[in-house]
């Protein structure tokens, strides 16, 4: 422990941390762009700058180790000034888009501009007019309101080991884009949205599809129904100004109800059914020698990862659909039949916590007779900003349970929303099946929480099954690279793209406190707690489906509607 | 042919780390002219790089082009005495007749433009050179009349 003086106060610190990260403890808010929370400092915006006694310069928190007797004031005049012509300097040549932008009302810039009393344009830079790139169904880029921060190239390289984006050019003229600025749909981007989560402007969004979802609810030819996923009640609460974690699962199957969906049904409900179909997966791979580990095939990015960086290993993933596909095919076969309506005439809407969903539902395979299962996703931002649109409150509605025949759900599918959930789910399901007995204790420890790598080694009943979960695709990557080198004592691979799961999803609710995931996470673990359903074999509604529908796990209805394969990609920019 | 160009390069480099990206650029441009996409996606894989690093690295420097260069390759210097003479006027009456920006190639493939840092002919300032041809103080009417004596070759040449 080392003494320093902060603002005139005596502080205590860590030898070796950095200067910003005793300030927060203190309570000091020093504002920070280019700083990322778990990566080492890039120094690159200066924002954080502090006056340190005995150095000429400002200094940079962020990147600064403290010392013994440092001298920090944190809020000098020449500090505060510093900070504006930052800000003034990047505003220089910004669109000054607020009222127009999908970021007003929570931009770190705005924000940034209003804290320091910014109130004029001092630099008149040209404005930057530079194309947009439209080309992703599922993430937007324009350059017009990037700041350089570079924290979506950290994220898609460092944290995500995709490295679709980076600087280009240098200067005025510099941007970030894809290899030869081609657009993302042709680089090895996975379309998983972490980039626009951490990107402090209005430059990175999701690809809107809310006005399609307006006019689809108009239009009274249609049956409009709906889906939401595991993670969407635990995050949506945040959109509305309360506080992360407050579960909200009823209050929002009255509000969809409210915006005109004719059947709000729960995607845990499929994921219940995922359960039950990969596991006999499992088994039967594990039965007859089939590849293995099998790894887990519920998130779209993960399935364009391994698509274009391990194509080699695409045997290990399971055939089984994600959850959001496998209640699309529902919807537009049984749902439809036992209605009597026509598939066409249906859309199929998602609420996902994920910009991937938008590209998994436009996959080809996904659709039947080009029908496509699911026709549009909305993100948890885009139904809050629906929500607001039609001025629906959700906090002031009456819980309402979601509709038959998918509208029941166990608690294992509903913690699918965080990292190890499905896995927690699967082995919970797996113990009944090869025994004919639940688990003793039906939380499994070592699979819960934000770690980006967890392992369970177990043996049920004499069958020794190796479980790994990860999330985070730079952590799927070391995973892989020790199955491709030989590594053979595990058995099931769960695999998330986003860090933390679906609860962190790149749909979420952004620029929230560093907390809140922590928050949706223990929601998801209270909601499981006190379930009186929860394991997803013994879902009624599931066993229902089977015996008068798809037969049984893995039958030929279940491989028809259910399951899938996948496509190598070549994509011949994606090398890394 | 232009594959084994690259993979020749490539083999000359062969164990080579991330520091020979720059080298190997040079080599690539020098043998086939500019940088393609097929180029990157070769070093990627070589270098075990990603696609998008190789592009922002190249792109930080002035001396790499991602286009073929046109029949007729403009380019315009803008050192400092050619500066003082006018040569931004310059650069921004050929960036209008030939519709191109800096580093762009027309899609007949028959100009290209090049802004360069200082060709060395400062006493004929504003300079500019096509093909390695050079034009003395150049003028806006000047460029009219060298354009348009690209386009009569062209026509002949047909
Ligand atoms: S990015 Fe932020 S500052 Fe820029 S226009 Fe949008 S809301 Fe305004
Ligand atoms: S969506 Fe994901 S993969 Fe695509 S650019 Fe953003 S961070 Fe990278
Ligand atoms: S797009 Fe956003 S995160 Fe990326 S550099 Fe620009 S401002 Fe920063
Ligand atoms: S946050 Fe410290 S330099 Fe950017």
């Amino acid at each position: 422990m080392i003494t320093l003086t902060v603002d005139g106060r005596t502080v205590e610190a860590k030898n070796g941390e950095m200067i910003l990260s005793v300030l927060r403890r203190e309570g000091i808010h020093v504002p920070t762009l280019c700083h990322m929370d778990g990566l080492p400092p890039s120094g690159a915006c200066r924002m954080c700058v502090v006056e340190v006694e005995g150095s000429p310069t400002l200094t940079p928190s962020c990147s600064f180790p403290v010392s013994e007797g440092m001298k920090i004031k944190t809020a000098t005049p020449r500090v505060l000034e510093a900070r504006r012509t930052i800000v003034k300097l990047l505003l220089a040549n910004h669109p000054d888009d607020c009222l127009y932008c999908n970021s007003n009302g929570h931009c770190d810039l705005q924000k940034l501009a209003q804290d320091l009393g910014i109130r004029e344009r001092v630099y008149r830079g040209p404005r930057r007019v530079q194309e947009m790139d439209m080309s992703s169904p599922a993430i937007v880029r324009d350059p017009g309101k990037c700041i350089l921060c570079g924290r979506c190239v950290r994220m898609c390289e460092e944290i995500q080991s995709v490295a679709a984006i980076d600087f280009i050019g240098r200067g005025s003229r510099a941007k970030i884009g894809t290899a030869f600025d081609g657009g993302l749909n042709v680089s090895s981007c996975v379309n998983c949205g972490q980039c626009i989560n951490v990107c402090p402007t209005g430059a990175l969004s999701e690809r809107c599809y809310i006005d399609e979802v307006i006019q689809a609810l108009n239009d009274p030819e249609k049956m409009v129904v709906v889906q939401h996923a595991p993670s969407v009640s635990v995050s949506l609460a945040e959109e509305f100004g309360l506080p992360a974690g407050k579960d909200v699962d009823g209050q929002m199957v009255a509000a969809l109800r409210r915006l005109g969906f004719d059947r709000v049904f729960d995607t845990s409900f499929s994921a219940d059914l995922t359960i039950m179909e990969e596991g006999s997966e499992l088994v039967h791979r594990v039965k007859t020698g089939g590849t293995l580990p099998m790894m887990t095939s519920c998130s779209p990015g993960w399935i364009k990862f391994i698509e274009t960086f391990y194509p080699q290993l695409l045997p290990n993933v399971s055939t089984c659909k994600s959850p959001q596909q496998m209640l699309g095919a529902l919807i537009k076969s049984f749902f439809a039949e036992r209605e009597g309506v026509d598939p066409a005439n249906i859309v199929s809407v998602s609420i996902m916590p994920c910009t991937a969903k938008k590209f998994e539902c436009a996959r080809p395979e996904m659709a039947r007779n080009h029908v496509p299962d699911v026709d549009y996703v909305l993100t948890t931002r885009e139904l809050g900003r629906l929500l607001h649109q039609f001025g629906v409150d959700v906090n002031a509605l009456e819980p309402s349970p979601a509709d038959t025949p998918f509208g029941e759900r166990s608690s294992a599918g509903k913690i699918f929303g965080a990292t190890g959930g499905v896995m927690e789910a699967a082995i919970r399901s797996a113990h009944y099946l090869i025994t004919g007995k639940e688990l003793d204790d039906l939380k499994i420890q070592p699979l819960r929480g934000l770690k980006g790598c967890k392992e369970l080694h177990i043996e049920i009943d004499g069958l020794k099954l190796g479980a790994a979960v990860v999330s985070g695709l730079g952590n799927a990557r070391k995973l892989l690279d020790e199955v491709v080198a030989g590594r053979n004592d595990l058995q099931f691979i769960e695999i998330m793209t986003c860090p933390g799961g679906c609860i962190n999803g790149g749909g979420q609710p952004k620029n929230v406190d560093p907390e809140a995931v922590q928050a949706r996470l223990k929601a998801l673990y209270k909601i499981d707690r006190d379930a009186p359903l929860r394991t997803s074999h013994s879902n009624p509604w599931i066993q229902r489906l089977y015996k008068e529908y798809l037969g049984e796990p893995l039958g030929e209805k279940s491989h028809h509607l259910l399951h899938t394969h996948y496509t190598m990609r070549n994509i011949p920019m994606a090398q890394g | 042919m232009v594959t084994a160009d690259i993979d020749n390069i490539l083999n000359r480099h062969s164990g080579a780390g991330r520091d020979h990206l720059i080298p190997i650029l040079q080599e690539v441009q020098e043998a086939e002219g500019y940088i393609s996409p097929r180029a990157v996606a070769k070093i990627a894989e070589f270098l075990n790089l990603p696609a998008s690093k190789i592009y922002g690295v190249a792109t930080f420097y002035n001396q790499f082009r991602f286009h073929p260069k046109g029949r007729f390759h403009f380019m315009v210097c803008r050192g400092t005495a050619c500066h003082v003479k006018g040569s931004q006027k310059v650069l921004d009456e050929l960036t209008k007749q030939l519709k191109l920006e800096p580093g762009q190639t027309s899609r007949d493939r028959l100009f290209s433009l090049e802004v360069v840092a200082c060709m060395g002919a400062c006493g004929l300032a504003p300079v500019v050179s096509v093909n390695g041809e050079f034009y003395a103080k150049v003028t806006p009417r000047k460029l009219m009349e060298i354009i348009q004596e690209c386009r009569q070759k062209e026509v002949v040449d047909v």
